[in-house]
């Protein structure tokens, strides 16, 4: 499935302007489809790592959707992505203490969207269990309204926090998440 | 957690993002930050007594210029630093023509002075504070830009904490000239210079373990 680069920029586009303005089919659709081109993309600079692509797969787009508020239409999604992907490689790169194991040279944005994989491996480590380790305050929301799927209102009254008290918990759980996926824990 | 399940659970409920979150992050940053930093230097050093006298002098109006210029081409190279893939684009050259074009006016100065004043024009009388105090209104400000940058997604970590200290130096040198008596080029192309690089260099420092996301 080697569509066309410009393409899948366009279709991409499309579904995060969608998901930014609130469309949360499209939003998925977009993330779905944006972790097979990262697995792809993430697969051949990994060579020498492949137990770790499928975790930086998770770590991407988990960065992705945490600063989706930094993309503006005026600029390519692709160059977005893609500066997000290889930050993403190159701290886990500083992480292993060892750039010799990237064998692709990291410059060419429209690479991202080159390809597409969607056979996903065994994740290594379990992002659920790190959904444990956090405080109630941000672990409950996360809980009730991005696993179990129910609005802020109802995850308000489910946990008698307020709404606004919600949204702050699951944005700062994701963030957390990722905090501690960076430390390694 | 399957990484269909993560994307599924990053979806769920997502909502609407705000736009323009750059520009209303630095918005806020500025403004509380350049709040701080005129509370601070009206407490501990007082806005000059002649400052409606020096008004009227054209060089007041440099003095102003000079970090007022440098804290624009700051801000563009911030908020083009806190997006991920945005091309840096004209910074180099907007940071750079302020700094040249006052030097050439000091050069001008002292090339044109008599060899008896050069000192007094390079030294003025408040040298040796100045690029601290500087440094010391910026507080506020590199707080705040830090927290700005912080909130969004720099993938050049020690090059967007220089940008962010680069535009806390300079907006708090624009605040520091309505304190400060020294009125001659040759003065504010050094001291005001070192003084706004401080928090630069000090953003360039921390940036990197400060900025990660």
């Amino acid at each position: 499935m080697e569509g066309s680069v410009s393409a899948t920029e366009d279709r991409l586009r499309d579904l995060m302007v969608r998901g930014l303005a609130g469309d949360s089919a499209a939003y998925h659709a977009f993330l779905k489809e944006l972790g097979a081109h990262l697995r792809a993309f993430l697969r051949k600079r990994l060579a020498r790592l492949p137990d770790d692509v499928e975790d930086l797969v998770q770590e991407t787009l988990l960065a992705v959707h945490n600063q989706r508020h930094t993309y503006e239409t005026d600029q390519p999604l692709t160059a977005w992505v893609h500066a997000i992907a290889r930050y993403k490689l190159v701290d886990l790169m500083r992480r292993r203490a060892g750039r010799e194991a990237m064998n692709d040279p990291l410059d060419d944005e429209l690479a991202v969207f080159a390809s597409s994989d969607t056979e996903a491996t065994d994740a290594r480590r379990d992002l659920a269990k790190l959904l444990e380790r956090l405080p109630e305050r941000q672990r409950l929301p996360i809980q009730y309204m991005k696993l179990e799927g129910l609005s802020v209102i109802e995850a308000a009254r489910a946990t008698g926090m307020s709404e606004s008290a919600v949204k702050v918990g699951v944005h700062r759980g994701l963030k957390a998440l990722a905090a501690m996926i960076r430390g390694g824990t | 957690m399957k990484t269909d399940d993560l994307v599924t659970m990053l979806a769920a409920g997502a909502g609407a993002v705000e736009p323009a979150a750059t520009a209303r992050r630095y918005a806020s940053a500025l403004g509380w930050g350049a709040f701080g930093a005129t509370l601070l230097m009206a407490i501990l050093l007082g806005v000059r007594p002649d400052l409606a006298e020096a008004a009227r002098l054209p060089m007041f109006w440099m003095k102003l210029a000079f970090p007022a210029c440098l804290a624009a081409g700051a801000l563009y190279a911030a908020a083009r630093l806190s997006r991920p893939g945005v091309r840096l684009g004209r910074v180099s050259a907007a940071l750079a023509a302020p700094v040249l074009a006052m030097w050439l006016l000091a050069a001008f100065v002292l090339a044109t002075a008599a060899a008896g004043e050069r000192e007094a024009l390079i030294f003025g009388a408040t040298w040796n504070s100045c690029p601290l105090l500087v440094a010391l209104l910026s507080l506020p400000l590199f707080v705040a830009a830090m927290w700005a940058m912080k909130g969004l997604a720099p993938t050049r970590l020690a090059t967007a904490g220089a940008a962010a200290g680069l535009l806390a130096g300079s907006a708090g040198a624009l605040i520091y000239a309505l304190h400060c008596p020294e009125m001659e080029a040759p003065f504010l192309a050094i001291w005001y210079l070192l003084g706004m690089l401080i928090p630069a260099a000090a953003g360039a420092l921390i940036g990197p373990r400060l900025l990660r996301w």
